[in-house]
């Protein structure tokens, strides 16, 4: 990238005004953020004071832009950190964080480092390059561009992370202690009852059971969407016949219907077949509401693989089955793991279905025993230990998987 | 003389055809069967359902049930014991009618009873009840005497299950209908405000969604060192069950002990606890004389439906932003183009398909939606859409005929909205 070029003067479209910018946002953003992180993490009550976090992070963008332009990258970060610090301490008398020094001075330590640094880095990344004079409305634009991509990043991470964040740690918390502050998740490791919710949902609330259900009735509707959509999705896209391509749009047409509008009818007829209140019952709900995508996924990629192969196995007087199982399959392994991960994943999630149809706690799959702890008379940190034993198998295997689990919900347009 | 070989191509269709036609409708036949049986006919159960007067109570039918109680084992020749028949009405709403049973007397077993309303006959006795009321009981003492000892008398009566008769009306299955259920569903007050909660979260939810996915695929564009790591971060609300995540943003989001109003008050940017997800309305706005209330549960639930569903699009939209040739921008850029030109003259235009067809799919989903805002709120202040409203009306009043006559002003939405989408939508290729 060629060095931006200072047009000289100032004006609105100047480095100055990008400097302005960059330190309110990132003065403002950094102190909420690390405000709040060492209130969550400290529990300390702090009281961020937003507004001079603005001022010192103006602060440190003057000092980039100050600095000689060739001794940036030498002492950019340097200098701005060091600003940044001083106007905050200043103008906040000693207490950056509304708190006295000596309240948790260790954390305030970490947190008011953490602050300076993170603030200065930002503001010399974004400021390394820019000039104080007018600018280019390309150049303008690039370093705005640079600003709202950091904004973004942190505003990002901390939307996506922080109910994930609060689930895990109030698990861990009693409920006395979240009332008299909810903003206090440090873990007390002392406490010998730290996993005392854990316990007591395994011990009082069959969640073993739970996920022994789940786990049942979500492989057996991987095993059952598998074996149906398979030779569906061959036929779709390897065999001719009339109306053919019609079919295999229209399939996809079954994911626009609403759950809400079958669960009355099959609620129903279940009740009068008394099914309702069985697991066969949910199998029977589950696979159809994943068969349809899983072969709109699998004629999609049975398609793309060479005809060639197959028919060569045909002329040798390999039976189609037998084509099937010992050509297709194989060289479709990957689709399978995908659709395999994310039929999983439906069944694994439902909601609705479960909570209209199983009554008996001995049967509940996990998020109708989750919703089973929905009550006033429960704490909340049971309510959340739950949804984080719910979680983590999931995101396990999201995490242990990924690649598959992405073109699994790339593939076929999915529904949630 | 050999005949002409035909010219041309082949016409109509020979065996072989016909028989791979055949073969492709065996294999996708399970596949025809249980969406037939799990979707097509509950969809055209429901609107038989939203034409009856059925009630949730009415999916236990009327029917006849009896119970034989006898005390005692051991009998001694010439000794007689009590029987007690129980009838019973199993239906809790609907009357049964012609209620009779009949049961014979096991051999060398003589009965006899008082009972105006039984016979006996042969040894075979048989009692007629008429009309039985819902959850109606009735009793009948018979007394057996025993011609010779018996060890096991109790084994002995109740060896010979009791013949019921009695009919009363399926509701279900009945060919009653009424108009009642639609007439309550538009009569109601709060319809209008129903729907157009709805639209309003289905508007707004795809929106968010789309915007903050168009948002993350911006910040993951560019490869950097922990880009995979915030990609699979991005994906967690997707991926996690639903009853995690919005049980987690009402423990959050709660007025007395959330975090996140416990953030805003220690920051002093709110006075007092926001009920986020309890309080209908925050105010007006006066925008051209024109009153906007600010429905402040709506809203959130509005952003909990962007939070949880933008990875969706984020995946798309990155993944199509991959795929853009960037000779396209290396001109660009040498011919002066500046970013937000480049984005908005190059980008958008090469999104555009991706973003129609996102739109086009999460309007139906979020609009099919029910899951998140009953989780959230149950369709308290002022959140209830169609279909928390379906559930409203089928399961918590219990009426389970408007409860789908709910469902097919859904179903009918839904249909109205995918014609106007296909009329006006511009054909590709």
């Amino acid at each position: 990238m060629a060095a931006i070029r200072d047009q000289g003067g100032y004006g609105l479209r100047s480095g100055a005004s990008v400097g302005v910018i960059s330190g309110l946002v990132f003065g403002t953003l950094g102190m909420i953020v690390i405000g709040v992180a060492l209130a969550l993490v400290s529990g300390a009550p702090t009281r961020p004071p937003v507004g001079v976090a603005a001022l010192s992070g103006l602060a440190g963008a003057a000092a980039v832009l100050l600095t000689p332009r060739d001794a940036r990258a030498r002492r950019g970060w340097t200098v701005s950190c060091g600003a940044t610090l001083a106007v905050l301490l200043l103008l906040t008398l000693g207490t950056p964080f509304g708190l006295p020094l000596a309240e948790a001075t260790l954390w305030q330590a970490i947190a008011l480092l953490l602050f300076a640094g993170a603030v200065a880095q930002a503001n010399w990344l974004c400021l390394g390059g820019a000039p104080l004079g007018r600018l280019s409305r390309y150049d303008f634009e690039r370093l705005m561009i640079g600003i709202a991509r950091g904004a973004g990043f942190v505003l990002f991470t901390v939307f996506v992370a922080l109910p994930f964040y609060v689930m895990v740690m109030t698990s861990f918390k009693s409920q006395a202690a979240l009332l008299a502050n909810p903003l206090d998740f440090s873990i007390d490791l002392g406490r010998d009852d730290l996993f005392g919710s854990y316990v007591e949902l395994f011990t009082r609330f069959n969640f073993g059971g739970y996920i022994l259900n789940s786990a049942i009735v979500s492989l057996s509707t991987v095993v059952l969407t598998l074996l149906v959509a398979v030779p569906g999705a061959y036929a779709v896209a390897r065999l001719r016949f009339p109306g053919r391509d019609v079919w295999a749009q229209s399939i996809l047409l079954i994911y626009m219907v609403p759950a809400i509008v079958l669960v009355l009818p099959i609620y129903a007829v279940f009740s009068q077949l008394e099914l309702r209140n069985t697991l066969i019952g949910l199998l029977m709900v589950y696979p159809a509401t994943t068969i349809p995508v899983a072969l709109y996924m699998l004629q999609g990629y049975f398609r793309g693989l060479p005809a060639e192969i197959e028919e060569a196995a045909l002329m040798d007087g390999l039976g189609r089955a037998a084509v099937i199982v010992k050509i297709t399959l194989p060289l479709s392994l990957p689709a399978l793991a995908s659709v395999a991960l994310y039929v999983f994943m439906i069944a694994w999630n439902e909601f609705l279905f479960a909570f209209m149809f199983l009554d008996d706690p001995g049967i509940f799959t996990l998020p109708r025993g989750v919703a089973s702890l929905n009550s006033s008379e429960l704490p909340r940190e049971l309510m959340m230990a739950g949804a984080v034993i719910a979680t983590l198998p999931i995101m396990a295997i999201f995490l242990w998987l990924e690649r598959f689990m992405v073109q699994g919900l790339a593939a076929g347009a999915v529904k949630g | 003389m050999s005949p002409r070989p035909p010219s041309g191509a082949p016409r109509g269709t020979g065996p072989l055809q016909k028989r791979e036609a055949r073969l492709a409708w065996a294999m996708l036949g399970p596949t025809f069967a249980i969406v037939a049986l799990i979707v097509a006919l509950p969809l055209l159960a429901n609107f038989w359902i939203s034409a009856k007067p059925v009630q949730l109570a009415d999916l236990r039918p009327p029917a006849p049930k009896v119970t034989e109680r006898v005390r005692g084992e051991a009998i001694a020749a010439g000794e007689s014991l009590e029987v007690v028949y129980t009838v019973r009405n199993t239906s809790p709403n609907r009357p049964l009618a012609g209620v009779t049973f009949e049961d014979s007397a096991p051999e060398g077993v003589a009965l006899a009873v008082e009972d105006p309303r039984c016979t006996l006959a042969e040894g075979r006795l048989r009692c007629a009840f008429g009309d039985l009321e819902p959850r109606a009981r009735e009793r009948v003492r018979v007394n057996a005497t025993f011609a010779a000892a018996v060890a096991d008398a109790e084994a002995l009566l109740e060896g010979s299950a009791p013949l019921t008769t009695g009919s009363g009306d399926n509701p279900l299955t009945s060919l009653d209908f009424t108009f009642d259920n639609f007439r309550r569903v538009f009569n109601a007050s709060e319809f209008w405000d129903v729907l157009w909660t709805s639209i309003l979260y289905t508007v707004f939810g795809t929106g968010g969604a789309l915007a903050l996915g168009l948002f993350a695929a911006l910040l993951l564009n560019q490869a950097f060192r922990g880009r995979a790591f915030l990609r699979g971060l991005f994906l967690f609300p997707y991926v996690a069950p639903v009853i995690a995540v919005a049980y987690t943003w009402v423990t959050l989001l709660d007025p007395n002990s959330g975090a996140l109003n416990a953030i805003l008050a220690q920051m002093g940017a709110t006075e007092g606890p926001i009920n986020f997800l309890g309080q209908r309305s925050a105010g007006t706005l006066n925008l051209f004389g024109l009153e906007i209330e600010f429905r402040l549960a709506l809203t959130t639930v509005i952003v909990f439906e962007a939070w949880r569903y933008f990875p969706l699009s984020f995946l798309f939209i990155l993944a199509r932003m991959q795929s853009i040739n960037t000779d396209m921008y290396e001109a660009a850029e040498i011919d002066g183009a500046t970013p937000f030109q480049q984005f908005w003259y190059l980008s958008l235009p090469q999104l555009a398909t991706i973003l129609a067809i996102l739109f086009l799919l999460r309007f139906i989903w979020t609009f099919n939606k029910f899951d998140d805002i009953f989780l959230m709120t149950g369709g308290a202040a002022g959140t209830r859409t169609l279909t928390v409203d379906v559930y409203e009306q089928a399961i918590a009043l219990s009426n389970l005929g408007a409860g789908a006559a709910v469902a097919v002003v859904v179903f009918a939405v839904l249909l109205a909205f995918a014609l106007v989408f296909f009329r006006f939508s511009p054909k590709e290729g």
